[in-house]
């Protein structure tokens, strides 16, 4: 029996167990309700969740333990000579009776001994599956029964409920919280297994970016170099770029917006904006490749400039226009956030519109502004699939934004592309990178909502 | 701009009645009338469909206190942005009828709203002062206008109005602290300080005192009444008691209709409208 009809059981049972407590519930009182502490429906709600949580609490549990107990039990069956192996050998031989017992594909023959325990393993995997539904059912039942026994009209079902409830959304967030935590965990892990391959000092300070690994010691360019400063140096170049290109045109239109533009036209040409920050990335990434690095390399060269087919321009200025929105957007709230009163005590005074902007607006929502720039700068650090597509691979170390230059993001991706083995340091740089980059993102992103929630506080 | 220097400095120290303009305007003036500064005529409002203000016709003079009362919504505070065209910045809005100031049309397009601004100062109803120091809120509005162009003739500006706001003694010594650190009654006399910078010919107050305290309010009262030798005071009020100790003259609105203005005294002893009696006695409003 799969796990999906086990659960399609389960919700059926669930809701069985609701109707009842809310039968039982209107059956204890005699059909008066007004005599129960909880409404009708909290009683259901408690008996069903008497009949669910404890059996899919105990079905997780015995997923997560099934596996293991059966490998246990399966060593513990094979002949002699298989503790004598090595550790690798054993895995291997594991996996194959595994393979073999469950219909997988075998490396080669296997030992009559080895079958015979493969076919007891899998003997006792479909024991468990039939065990653990019997134990569930049991709960189910057992738990429904209990519940059912308590539906008394002095029981405080509302108030069990909503704690279950809230149990709950602690655990759900636990998990949220616990994969982040899990990720840090197992990047710091990663890096740290990178650094001691290559030092800290050579990663962080190292001017050559050239990861590869030799696999014979003859072989050309055999030794690698795992300095990141190129990879910062591009990152930094385009991210520059396309501030350039970001802040002048978010700003300016943020202040069209708040300040100029009718009731109307901010209605309607606000959200077109932001249909700009919903463009697919890759939409952006082969419209700067195909349309924009080519315009300027023809351009570049008509006017006599060398200009690289995946110049850091072309990335750069696409890279701006999509997080155009993350400025124009926030910066356009916190403008509008700046109390009409100062508007009409500038314009009273005989301040012309554009005066009003200048030195009322914008000194005022100048904190909530610089929140909006930082974040827009965090998403452009971490940007991928633009610069994946448009900007170059080499890690060239130069401020020529008509050069290609290759960015943290890029070299994470082609790091870890196709067939790589894991303990390398080649792909262990990539948890590096990945490192550096979420950490630098991080510290803007906490800059940043310090910055707009210091000035939310100034006007409340 | 500096013709409009000149112009604001003679109304600022004329004490005796009467500029020209305003006497040919207003021949009929009795002795002890002083001239008209603004003459509003046939004065309606729109706000999209609604007609906030109809039909006003009222004379504010020279170097008095004009306030205007009235029941929540009956249009005192539109017609007191109409003066300075604080309306202009409202979606909707439409006024029509004259008011003139000086003999000059205040809606006339080739007239300057900068400049009619600078002549016509204002007092908002929640003390708004900007967040910058205390100087520089003062200096705001001399320095968009070009007037004192050296340091110390700026340092002598912002001195100058914060003594007439009577702010001088509280504030000298943290003028680089921001405005918005002051207390309420302290922030409306920097706005107060704020727009006699420029030194405007009139002043609108539009409620400056209901965010206040007693003390602070009593402290600006004060002030208004200090501030009739040298400004034309138009204030909107909605204290009776306020109206009474501070103006001389007083026009009562009602739905949007200029019930009746005269002299404070008859307003308040022996009103000719009985709308205005019901109001004053505390029958509705």
């Amino acid at each position: 029996m799969g796990i999906s009809v086990i659960l399609l059981v389960m919700l059926g049972l669930t809701v069985a167990g609701y109707l009842l407590g809310t039968r039982q519930a209107l059956v204890v009182t005699g059909h008066n309700p007004h005599q129960l502490h909880s409404l009708p429906s909290y009683h259901g709600l408690y008996l069903a969740s008497w009949v669910l949580l404890p059996a899919l609490i105990v079905m997780a549990i015995w997923l997560i333990a099934e596996p293991h107990v059966a490998e246990l039990r399966l060593v513990a069956n094979l002949p002699d000579g298989f503790s004598q192996r090595s550790f690798d050998e054993q895995r291997l031989l594991i996996g194959d009776i595994q393979a073999r017992a469950l219909g997988g594909i075998v490396s080669g023959a296997l030992d009559p001994a080895f079958q015979a325990a493969g076919e007891a393993y899998a003997g006792t995997l479909a024991a468990s599956r039939w065990v653990m539904i019997a134990v569930m059912l049991a709960l189910m039942v057992g738990g429904g029964l209990i519940a059912l026994r308590q539906v008394r009209p002095d029981m405080r079902a509302r108030n069990r409920v909503e704690k279950t409830a809230s149990v709950i959304m602690i655990v759900a967030s636990t998990i949220a919280i616990m994969t982040t935590v899990g990720i840090i965990f197992s990047l710091l892990f990663e890096t740290g297994r990178f650094f001691s391959k290559v030092p800290i000092t050579e990663f962080l300070f190292g001017t050559q970016w050239s990861p590869q690994i030799a696999l014979r010691a003859d072989q050309v360019g055999s030794s690698g170099a795992f300095g990141a400063i190129p990879l910062f140096a591009g990152t930094l170049l385009i991210t520059l770029i396309a501030m350039c290109v970001a802040v002048p045109i978010g700003l300016f239109s943020a202040i069209y917006m708040s300040e100029y533009a009718g009731k109307r036209v901010r209605a309607s040409a606000k959200p077109v904006l932001e249909i700009l920050a919903g463009v697919p990335t890759v939409v952006y990434g082969f419209f700067a490749a195909l349309t924009v690095a080519p315009f300027f390399r023809n351009t570049g060269e008509s006017i006599g400039l060398t200009v690289s087919s995946e110049s850091a321009l072309a990335a750069g200025i696409v890279m701006g226009i999509m997080i155009i929105p993350f400025v124009s957007s926030l910066s356009d709230d916190v403008m509008n956030a700046v109390p009409q009163s100062l508007r009409d005590g500038a314009y009273a005074l005989g301040a012309t519109k554009a005066e009003t902007v200048r030195q009322v607006i914008l000194p005022a929502a100048l904190p909530g502004i610089v929140g909006s720039v930082l974040l827009a700068v965090s998403r452009a650090v971490g940007e991928t699939m633009i610069v994946v597509m448009a900007a170059g691979l080499a890690a060239n170390l130069t401020a020529n934004p008509l050069e290609a230059v290759t960015t943290v993001t890029v070299q994470i991706v082609t790091l870890l592309v196709g067939d790589q083995e894991f303990d390398s340091a080649k792909t262990l740089a990539a948890f590096a990178l990945g490192l550096t980059l979420f950490f630098v993102t991080l510290c803007l992103n906490v800059i940043a909502l310090n910055v707009v929630r210091k000035y939310r506080e100034k006007y409340d | 701009m500096q013709e409009v220097q000149e112009t604001m400095t003679d109304s600022g120290t004329v004490s005796t009645p009467g500029t020209a303009g305003a006497r040919a305007e207003n021949p009929a003036a009795l002795a002890n009338e002083k001239p008209v500064k603004i003459k509003s005529r046939d004065v309606n409002v729109f706000y999209g469909e609604a007609h906030a203000l109809k039909h006003v016709d009222l004379d504010i003079r020279q170097h008095e206190v004009t306030s205007l009362i009235g029941p929540s919504g009956c249009g005192k505070s539109t017609y007191l942005r109409c003066i300075n065209r604080m309306n202009d910045v409202i979606d909707g809005c439409r006024v029509e009828g004259s008011i003139e100031m000086d003999g000059e049309d205040v809606y006339d397009p080739k007239l300057d709203v900068v400049q009619l601004r600078a002549r016509v100062g204002m007092v908002f109803q929640k003390p708004n002062p900007f967040p910058k120091s205390i100087y520089d809120n003062i200096a705001y509005g001399p320095r968009i206008h070009g007037i004192g162009s050296t340091k110390s003739e700026m340092d002598e500006i912002v001195q100058g109005s914060l003594q007439r706001a009577g702010l001088w003694e509280e504030v000298k010594d943290r003028m680089d602290t921001p405005g918005t650190g002051l207390s309420g009654g302290q922030q409306q006399r920097l706005c107060i300080a704020r727009a006699i910078a420029v030194n405007p010919e009139v002043i609108l107050m539009d409620e400056p005192c209901s965010a206040l305290d007693p003390i602070a309010t009593a402290k600006i009262e004060e002030l208004i009444d200090e501030l009739r030798q040298n400004f034309t005071i138009v204030i909107v009020t909605h204290s009776m008691q306020q109206a009474a100790r501070v103006s001389q003259r007083t026009a009562f609105f009602h739905l949007g209709i200029l019930v009746e203005t005269d002299e404070t005294e008859q307003i308040f002893t022996n009103p000719k409208d009985q709308r205005t009696q019901d109001y004053i006695t505390g029958r509705f409003g």
